[in-house]
């Protein structure tokens, strides 16, 4: 599972406890994120822009 | 005054002092001038002085903006983490939520209780809705930080002016859409307050609705449920709009309604100025360009920033949406407004001296320059407009044309 970091705000994708708020369940691949995704924090970052932090085992 | 260090690599010790720390306790306080008119009633029996917070907020701010000019202080970048992470600064958001609160009971307990003409009910309601309106600025700035706590006070501020959807809309809407023919909060070139607050209203209604619903289809949940984030500010606002309906009768009815929109309208002002005429590029992907810094109206007036939590430096905020105000900074070459946000919406208000003033400016901006295809125009306005600014082709192809008639 890894996590993705929005490059502005540093809002964290984590792959394995998802989000609950947004509505994105634990498990869910960020690949698996919808197309249109934008930062749910600064809502100026895409989803091609997040940037992989690290792959837990 | 709190010196803030950094220890640069290249650059050696780097030191601020944030010259407006104290001087923030006026946006804090700004909101109790909407009851300064009742004392003033109160100290003279004349009901003209129910108009001196209108007048403070559009006369004497304008005029302090000229007279105390431009602020030339800036946080240097690397020491931006270390403001962010004084409290003191968050502290006074915080405490600004009870007083917008305080200001609506005070001035529906004066009307509900005190026997005035009816123009001075409609007067202390426009004033109400003023100053609410700026509970909206108070809202924005909570609205914007990832904390719990400041989210949550966020709805409850914007609670008084009846606008549960705002920071929902604005934060994951118009951020993302601004300077976009889509974006119902983005005003174009050759379109009026008054055309523009017809789409601004009802499209950022819409879209604060279709965003919370999507979000929680996503999460399984009704929009019709309590989790259901819009609601739960509109739900405050029932309970005290209610209350104060119970309380007083009809007159609140009025009150209220005016009050509400007249704050709503603070917000279209607000929004009408920010980014009038701007337009991101479309990429080959099919997305807009990043909101770049030149996609939003400045100001950089000291007097006016310190009563609105930094709001007029707009363009750093829109490159970083959840840094704190005290951190925002101003850049040179920026797209700029020629006085505050106050002055600007007397303006605004009278369209052609709007255009007259802004038009020239928008069209000089670099990376306008002079070409109506790098300008957000309104539909139906163009052809207006290219007479008025015609193609740099066109102009060069008119210039020949008058060299070859000479010359023949």
């Amino acid at each position: 599972m890894s996590c993705f970091q929005c490059p502005d705000c540093g809002y964290v994708y984590n792959e394995a406890k998802g989000d609950a708020h947004e509505g994105y369940p634990p498990g869910m691949k960020f690949a698996d994120l919808p197309e249109e995704f934008v930062c749910p924090d600064c809502a100026v970052r895409y989803k091609e822009d997040f940037v992989s932090l690290e792959t837990s085992k | 005054m709190k010196v803030y260090k950094f220890e640069s690599s290249d650059k050696g010790q780097i030191t601020y002092r944030d010259k407006k720390r104290y001087l923030w306790l006026a946006s804090m306080v700004y909101p109790l001038v909407a009851v300064s008119g009742i004392g003033l009633y109160m100290a003279t029996g004349s009901e003209w002085s129910f108009l001196a917070p209108l007048v403070f907020i559009y006369g004497v701010s304008t005029l302090f903006d000229a007279i105390f000019g431009v602020d030339e202080n800036n946080p240097p970048e690397e020491l931006v983490p270390q403001l962010e992470e004084d409290r003191y600064y968050r502290w006074l958001t915080y405490f600004t939520v009870p007083i917008h609160y305080a200001v609506l009971f005070a001035l529906a307990i004066f009307v509900g209780t005190q026997s005035v003409s009816l123009l001075s009910v409609l007067a202390l309601a426009i004033t109400g809705g003023i100053y609410s309106g700026l509970g909206l600025v108070t809202a924005h700035e909570l609205g914007h930080k990832k904390s719990r706590l400041e989210r949550n006070l966020a709805k409850i501020v914007q609670a008084v002016p009846a606008y549960g959807h705002f920071c929902l809309e604005h934060n994951r809407g118009h951020h993302r859409d601004v300077a976009t023919p889509e974006d119902p909060a983005t005003s174009r070139m050759g379109e009026s307050i008054y055309q523009f607050v017809r789409r601004e209203i009802p499209g950022a209604f819409k879209r604060g609705w279709k965003l919370e619903n999507d979000r929680l289809e996503r999460t399984g949940k009704n929009v019709w449920s309590f989790d259901n984030e819009i609601l739960q500010s509109y739900a405050i606002t029932a309970v005290v709009q209610l209350a104060l309906i119970a309380s007083f009768g009809w007159i609140m009815v009025l009150f209220l309604a005016v009050h509400n929109f007249w704050a709503w309208w603070q917000l279209t002002s607000a929004n009408y100025i920010e980014h009038y005429g701007l337009l991101r590029k479309k990429e080959a992907s099919g997305r807009y360009e990043r909101c770049q810094p030149y996609h939003s109206w400045n100001a950089n007036h000291v007097f006016s920033n310190i009563l609105l939590f930094h709001l007029e430096r707009h363009s750093d905020h829109h490159a970083h949406p959840v840094r704190r105000y005290q951190c925002l900074r101003d850049f040179p070459d920026l797209p700029s407004l020629p006085t505050g946000y106050f002055g600007m919406f007397v303006a605004a208000y009278i369209p052609p001296l709007w255009y007259r003033i802004m038009d020239k400016r928008l069209m000089a901006l670099p990376h306008v320059a002079g070409d109506l295809d790098n300008v957000n125009v309104q539909p139906g306005k163009l052809e207006a407009l290219l007479a008025r600014y015609p193609k740099q082709t066109e102009v060069s192809d008119t210039l020949f044309h008058q060299a070859e008639a000479v010359a023949a």
